[in-house]
């Protein structure tokens, strides 16, 4: 495997960790979060400061997962109180504050400069491709344990009540539950997947700026898990791979097409993510590979 | 011991949707109500299982005030309701609805989900059999594994009534569950609605069939403009001159 390949598995499987996230919040419970790159943004930034403090990555990640979970904490106190829609647009301005607060908290995250030089996987005992190989097992086998996970949960008694959430919240409350505990406990989750793909995010790149935790980050994931269908595992695995062809795929697209400078393939991605959202929504509202129904 | 109900008022803005209402259901018993279009029945219902909090009045049950509780809390404590307005969960199957309703589950834990497998599983087999049970019961054999959402309107009815029962109740509040049913299985259900009632469970139910409901209930209360008319049993109720007026329009 060429470090290209390796390059964008590694990619694909961090989008594969937050549509992992996004599947159990919104596929799965209901739960319109639009300011998931908040909690990527997070777990990134934690992981990357304490690991420039010199704690060691195997620390540092769970960490990540810790900070990000715990920031969805208050946010899903809130969901508890708001409807769908208010409830969105929460998490999305959530997103962007945590955006220009790490812009402007300068003393902590270097503002706009950003943190360069965070520490890779593995960086002491290999270099090159083998390097590269070994941080996506890593992350390979981390994703593995999320989709396991996962997937117990779906065919669980507590999948059961999370997609009830999801399909009817005042006929769960007339048998008795309440959907407040579950629907934080899933907002934490989700999160602290997001922060841990933050945190393989940071130590990838290796250098971290606020511009790089965008909402289009969000919009990106939404994508995948609305093409590949909305609360399925499967779902978000093919629905990742279906993104990462679409934006490597671009990338070339502008290597072999003359004259279309990077910000123009920007706003045209963009234009692309748009469209594709209506039309999955208009022609095949249950993604690829099918909608809630699992049966 | 009862469901205590005592002088409920409702406004929605200026309109009275109900205007001091009071009655009780005695542990145990199963007792009609009536009333025409807009009486405020379902209203009634809400405010009842909190999902609407009234203007004025109170709720008991089984001696203890409800007033406090949330929706959930109250069915915690054996009082259930189901809705006009089926409200399935549309993406789950029919046996998953009902399992969904039983409480206490060990795997409804991350914990438990995670670190005692064996008891999930063991209590998963034994609530399946007790759900395969209420699925012959209200005869959904046919549709036990299809998503509830594709179900017709009276099969929804059924499923509401299924998870009701899947929640230990004590009480159940039936808005309209003969709505869309076919006449054989009223009769049937009406069959099981007194065999439960023989175990102890009480019911409410709200019910346009007025045929099939007063052979079901022994008595029955009567609710028009956001009052109670009059109660009693059934011939005396509905031969009296205000319901009449009220609810049959004389017809009967
Ligand atoms: N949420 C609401 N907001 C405003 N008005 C309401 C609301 N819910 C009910 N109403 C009004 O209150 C009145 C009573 O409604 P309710 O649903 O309780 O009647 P009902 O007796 O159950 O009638 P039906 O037999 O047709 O089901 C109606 O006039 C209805 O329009
Ligand atoms: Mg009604």
């Amino acid at each position: 495997m060429d470090a290209y390949l390796a390059a964008i598995a590694i990619i694909a499987l961090i989008y594969m960790l937050l549509s992992l996230g996004l599947t159990l919040q919104y596929g799965l419970t209901g739960l319109i979060n639009f300011g998931h790159v908040g909690f990527f943004a997070i777990g990134a930034y934690t992981s990357a400061l304490l690991s420039l403090q010199g704690l060691p990555l195997a620390l540092t990640i769970p960490a990540a997962a810790v900070t990000a979970g715990l920031a969805a904490w208050p946010i899903g106190l809130i969901s508890l109180r708001l409807r769908d829609d208010y409830f969105a647009i929460v998490t999305l301005g959530f997103s962007e504050t945590v955006r220009l607060v790490i812009t402007s908290e300068k003393w902590l995250t270097n503002g706009v400069q950003g943190i360069p030089g965070i520490p890779r996987l593995f960086e002491t005992i290999s270099v090159g491709i083998g390097a590269q190989l070994a941080v996506m097992g890593v992350i390979l086998a981390v994703t593995l344990v999320a989709i396991y996970a996962m997937r117990r949960i779906v065919a669980s008694p507590f999948g059961r009540v999370i997609e009830a959430i999801r399909d009817n919240e005042e006929a769960l409350q007339a048998l008795g539950k309440d959907p407040a505990g579950f629907k934080i406990q899933v907002l934490i989750l989700g999160s602290a997947l997001a922060g841990i793909a933050g945190a393989f995010y940071a130590h990838y790149i290796t250098y971290i700026v606020p511009d790089q935790f965008i909402p289009l980050v969000t919009f990106y994931v939404w994508m995948a898990i609305i093409i590949g269908g909305v609360g399925r595992v499967s779902g978000a695995i093919v629905g990742t791979g279906l993104l990462m062809l679409f934006l490597e795929g671009s990338r070339f697209l502008r290597d072999i097409v003359p004259g279309v400078s990077e910000v123009e393939m920007a706003s045209l991605r963009i234009g692309v993510v748009g469209l594709l959202l209506v039309l999955f929504t208009i022609y095949r509202p249950q993604g690829l590979m099918g909608d809630f129904t699992k049966r | 011991m009862s469901l205590q109900v005592t002088n409920i008022s409702k406004a929605f803005g200026g309109f009275k949707a109900l205007s001091g209402v009071s009655l009780e259901v005695p542990m145990g018993a199963l007792v009609g109500l009536i009333g025409p279009n807009g009486a405020g029945k379902s209203t009634l219902f809400s405010v009842i299982s909190g999902f609407m909090p009234p203007d004025e009045g109170a709720i008991g049950f089984d001696g203890r005030s409800l007033d406090g509780l949330n929706p959930a809390g109250r069915a915690r404590t054996g009082l259930v309701r189901t809705f006009q307005v089926p409200r399935e969960f549309a993406h789950l199957t029919v046996r998953e609805n009902m399992m969904a309703a039983a409480p206490g589950q060990t795997g409804e834990s991350l914990v438990g989900l995670f670190f005692r497998p064996g008891k999930v599983r063991e209590e998963e087999e034994r609530l399946a059999e007790a759900v395969s049970e209420v699925i012959r019961f209200l005869r959904l054999e046919r549709v036990a594994d299809e998503p509830a959402g594709k179900l017709s309107g009276g099969q929804k009815k059924l499923v509401e009534l299924g998870r009701a029962l899947l929640v230990e109740p004590r009480l159940i509040l039936l808005d309209e569950p003969f709505a869309g049913v076919n006449p054989v299985l009223i009769g049937e259900i009406m069959e099981r609605i007194r065999e439960l009632n023989g175990r102890g469970i009480g019911f409410l139910v709200i019910e346009h069939d007025l045929e099939a409901l007063t052979r079901l209930a022994p008595q029955l209360y009567v609710m028009d403009q956001g009052r109670i008319l009059t109660m009693g049993a059934p011939d005396a109720v509905l031969a009296d001159a205000r319901v009449r007026e009220a609810y049959l329009g004389g017809a009967v």
